[in-house]
């Protein structure tokens, strides 16, 4: 400290004596240097002070006292550079805990891709910011039966993924997959109603696979409809079941449909960030999809995920609005 | 883009109309200005969508926090002027069976039926 005080003299003595490029420079350096080490904008006022009492002893003592006034005014702006430092280091703390709390999200709610025999199932999950408010849970025991659900959390970020984990572990208490869906849509709504404020809600689409009968048994609590396809007809049906989102009013009732798949069929599950298009009012992304999912179902199950995300991503210029998933299941 | 809320009481019914994107970003301002209002009990209170361009499910968890303090009030709430697109997307949550729903009347039924 003591010597970038001598330092500063000498530069102030040289811009002095001579006021050019060079020795404007220096002084900038050093006053960087200054900053380094903490030295407040008061301070260094203070270090002119003296530096040029130094340097001219016969100063006015007027000139002297201005000085003074000068750093009593100067604290101010000290106060507020220390403000804006800590705030500096509180965001810093927050991105941190903000990557830590994602990963843990990524960890918990890892979704790994059961191979039931018979089907083949894909699926693509991308989220629009760190935090990924789309969610499926897969779950496939060693019985006949295979489930998955698609859920959609209103909001984004934290908020979303605290809900999330709500459903992934009232999924997970249920345990087995042979569940019929019209149950587990009434147990998680009465989870979720319990434990989250008035804006907060859920969709969900849960399917139930009967394996040895190829019988897909399904629900929706508020979610976006899935696509059937019947390779023999060629033709596309909806999935549609009405049921209220969960989370919004206790004791709801929901209802499950069956349908029977035979080889080459396949289900499309979606959540909305793949139908919903803002800058795209009059695009009937459903007719879209079917389409372009047709003209792909020779694929695999994954490829036609890959492919559907990569088409509908590159027709909003690359620029996700929403999470994105979507889920393939076809049957061989 | 901005939402703004307006209401207007006239013979017992409150009267609000939005106007703007009801998305992620808007939607707390929204939501906030429709807390602060005052419901009389047993009040009829009429939200008109027309001028709604733009709505995502954020945009609907405010509309259901605006539902349920209204429920709480023992009033009625009633959703006038919803486009197409607002309709379907009550329609696919369920929410269209819970609240009173009023679409538009400029409804093509040749293109819904397509």
């Amino acid at each position: 400290m003591k010597e970038l005080k001598v330092q500063y003299e000498k530069v102030l003595l040289q811009y002095l004596l001579n006021q050019n490029e060079s020795n404007l420079y220096i002084g900038q350096n050093l006053v960087r240097q200054l900053m380094k080490n903490n030295v407040s904008p008061e301070d260094l006022v203070s270090i002119h002070k003296q530096s040029l009492e130094n340097i001219l002893p016969d100063l006015p003592e007027t000139v002297s006292i201005s000085f003074d006034f000068l750093i009593e005014v100067m604290i101010h702006f000290g106060l507020k550079i220390k403000e804006h430092q800590s705030l500096i280091m509180r965001q810093e703390e927050m991105r941190i805990e903000m990557e830590i709390a994602s990963k843990i999200q990524n960890l918990l709610l890892e979704t790994k891709i059961p191979k039931p025999s018979g089907l083949d199932i894909g699926m693509v999950s991308v989220p629009v910011r760190k935090m990924n408010g789309d969610y499926v849970h897969f779950m496939h025991d060693d019985g006949n039966f295979f489930s998955v659900a698609v859920t959609d959390v209103v909001g984004k970020g934290v908020p979303a993924a605290l809900c999330m984990s709500m459903v992934k572990y009232g999924l997970d208490t249920l345990e087995y997959a042979n569940n019929n869906p019209s149950y587990v849509l009434e147990v998680l709504n009465r989870i979720i109603e319990k434990s989250v404020d008035d804006s907060m809600f859920v969709s969900m689409f849960y399917g139930r696979y009967d394996l040895e009968n190829d019988i897909f048994t399904f629900g929706s609590a508020g979610h976006e409809p899935a696509f059937f396809f019947n390779s023999a007809e060629q033709t596309f049906i909806d999935l549609d079941s009405k049921g209220l989102l969960l989370g919004v009013l206790p004791e709801m009732k929901y209802s499950q449909n069956d349908i029977h798949l035979s080889e080459n069929d396949f289900i499309i599950l979606i959540t909305d960030g793949v139908t919903e298009f803002k800058k795209m009012a009059n695009f009937n992304s459903r007719s879209y999809i079917k389409e372009l999912a047709k003209s792909i179902r020779h694929l695999s199950a994954q490829e036609m995920c890959n492919k559907i995300f990569e088409d509908l991503n590159n027709l909003q210029d690359f620029s996700l609005e929403d999470d994105f998933t979507v889920v393939i299941i076809k049957k061989y | 883009m901005n939402v703004n809320v307006q209401f207007r009481e006239e013979e017992n019914i409150l009267y609000g109309m939005i106007e703007g994107e009801i998305d992620t970003f808007t939607a707390p301002a929204l939501r906030e200005e429709l807390e602060a209002i005052t419901i009389k009990e047993k009040a009829t209170v009429e939200l008109d969508l027309s001028k709604v361009t733009f709505m995502d499910s954020t945009g609907l968890g405010v509309i259901i926090a605006f539902y349920k303090k209204v429920l709480r009030e023992n009033a009625n709430l009633k959703l006038v002027h919803l486009s197409a697109r607002l309709t379907r997307l009550f329609e696919i949550t369920g929410l269209s069976e819970l609240m009173d729903i009023e679409s538009t009347k400029k409804v093509e039924p040749a293109n819904e039926c397509i």
